[in-house]
């Protein structure tokens, strides 16, 4: 725990798990997707459910999804940016059998078509764990740069992203491994100390067997 | 590095150092950064809190309708001359209800430690600021004063509400505030300890029941009352009252009667004033206000 995790983030209230972390959830949610979002729809489990409408988390997700900060003075009228730039948004219950008091489902189609289910849970003080991509678990916060590789369950795909790390200066901070069966789609969730620059991004997603490469620099406050 | 007030007491005492400085040393050193960039980002704070006091509108409500308006009654009282308890301590109190106020709003303030407690510390602080004429530097270190009590409090027992109450909120941010004051006002790190372990003291065992789930009722008005404790706390210290239990003791009983309280008191809306007679029929007047699909 640092000091700014106690006096900080600068947030839009009311709430920083339903509100900041909320935003921080469709943010983290529409970086994934790595496009415009063009639909949304929003699933809402357990205390988001019963008490987000009061607790603006509706507004704060979408917020997060037109590329918000939870500082952002717009939050507030963030449900009616979407309608001006025709964001198609529908809200739901969540069916999950089990989660976090405070999870959201967003399923996203983008501008080209591209589609991502991502669960995002917030945790308490604004902080999120990107619980699910497409079904697959996974757990990490957004909070440093991170790099996300969907590959086909070769070997070899570690070694091709660490080397490439390697050779860029980046420190790993933390690594996941992922997948949905011996052989299948995997998932590689890579927090790092610094950012990793662009072209060794785009050198990964050339690299066969590697299907889906996605970046952010990171969620700051 | 520190990890309870008694370290921070130590170290502040055998290097002759203060307090404040005790704090910040420990940020430049935990997050690799240099003393100008720690206070930067420190001043960056004190300025936002400075924008959200005076950006409150008396006009907004809520979503919920449970909040808004509270502050400018405060303003038009203490404005009237009819001020009980002193102009700064009427000042804490207004701008305390405004910020609490603001939050609800869904406007953009500090969470201090929580959004729910942020009116409390920018309270104290801009109006000492406002009541002294204090340069800006003082006040940042009074920030590192506050934050080092907060993360001692954060890491040993809870600033969350789900997890230890309101006392973890309101009674953390109280805390804050008074050790903050206490150095404002002269103290040294003794007198900062005591008005710290003095405040929470009196926060000890209060439920987090808000009405509907909502961080409104009645943790808006709560962040006046943790804000008032603050000044009463940091003149009994400063009188040269000690606190009988220490500060990490406190800090511990903390702990203990958070993780002793029943659920239905941490955050769930589920018992004390969430589930009164006048709660229920606020939740009947606003049905279907604060949540999706009922």
């Amino acid at each position: 725990m640092e000091i700014f995790d106690i006096i900080g983030p600068v947030m839009v209230g009311p709430s920083s798990s339903h509100t900041a972390g909320a935003v921080r959830i469709g943010y983290v949610a529409s970086r994934l997707l790595g496009e415009k979002v063009k639909e949304a729809e929003i699933f809402l489990y357990g205390s988001f459910l019963d008490t987000g409408k009061g607790h603006g988390t509706d507004k704060a997700l979408v917020a997060g999804l037109l590329g918000m900060k939870p500082d952002d003075y717009k939050i507030a009228s963030s449900l009616e940016i979407a309608e001006r730039e025709n964001i198609r948004i529908e809200f739901g219950e969540s069916k999950l059998p089990e989660a976090h008091p405070n999870t959201a489902e967003l399923i996203l189609r983008g501008e080209s078509g591209n589609t991502i289910d991502v669960v995002g849970e917030s945790v308490g003080g604004g902080r999120i764990n990107i619980a699910k991509i497409d079904g697959i678990d996974t757990n990490f916060s957004g909070e440093c740069p991170t790099l996300i590789v969907h590959n086909l369950d070769q070997p070899g795909h570690v070694s091709e992203v660490t080397s490439m790390l390697a050779h860029k200066s980046v420190n790993i901070a933390s690594m996941q491994l992922y997948r949905s069966h011996r052989g299948g789609r995997a998932v590689m969730v890579v927090e790092c100390d610094q950012e990793i620059p662009q072209d060794g991004i785009d050198w990964l997603t050339h690299v066969e067997g590697v299907l889906k490469v996605t970046y952010f620099e990171g969620s700051a406050e | 590095m520190y990890s309870s007030i008694a370290e921070i007491l130590e170290q502040s005492g055998n290097n002759k150092k203060t307090f404040w400085e005790v704090v910040m040393e420990a940020d430049m050193e935990s997050r690799d950064v240099s003393r100008e960039e720690s206070r930067q980002k420190m001043e960056q704070l004190l300025d936002v809190m400075r924008d959200a006091d005076q950006s409150y509108e008396g006009e907004l409500k809520s979503a919920s309708g449970l909040s808004g308006g509270d502050g400018k009654l405060l303003e038009a009282y203490n404005q009237a001359g009819k001020n009980l308890c002193g102009y700064f301590m009427g000042k804490v109190m207004e701008r305390a209800i405004k910020m609490g106020e603001s939050n609800a709003c869904m406007k953009r303030i500090v969470a201090a430690p929580t959004a729910g407690s942020c009116g409390v510390i920018p309270a104290v602080l801009l109006s000492y600021e406002e009541y002294r004429n204090v340069p800006k530097d003082e006040l940042i270190n009074a920030m590192y004063v506050a934050a080092g009590i907060g993360k001692v409090i954060g890491e040993s027992a809870s600033i969350a509400g789900a997890s230890g109450g309101c006392q973890a909120e309101i009674g953390t941010a109280s805390a804050m505030a008074a050790g903050a004051l206490a150095y404002l006002q002269g103290g040294g790190s003794e007198e900062i300890a005591n008005a710290m372990a003095l405040a929470l003291k009196n926060m000890l065992g209060l439920a987090c029941d808000p009405v509907g789930g909502l961080v409104e009722v009645p943790c808006v008005k709560r962040n006046s009352h943790g804000a008032v404790n603050a000044v009463a706390s940091a003149q009994i210290a400063l009188a040269g009252v000690k606190s009988a239990i220490s500060p990490d003791d406190v800090i511990d009983s903390m702990r203990r009667i958070g993780s002793e309280m029943p659920v239905s008191l941490k955050e769930t809306g589920k018992g004390g004033l969430a589930t009164s007679e006048s709660a229920k029929r606020i939740c009947e007047c606003t049905a279907g206000g604060f949540c999706f699909g009922k």
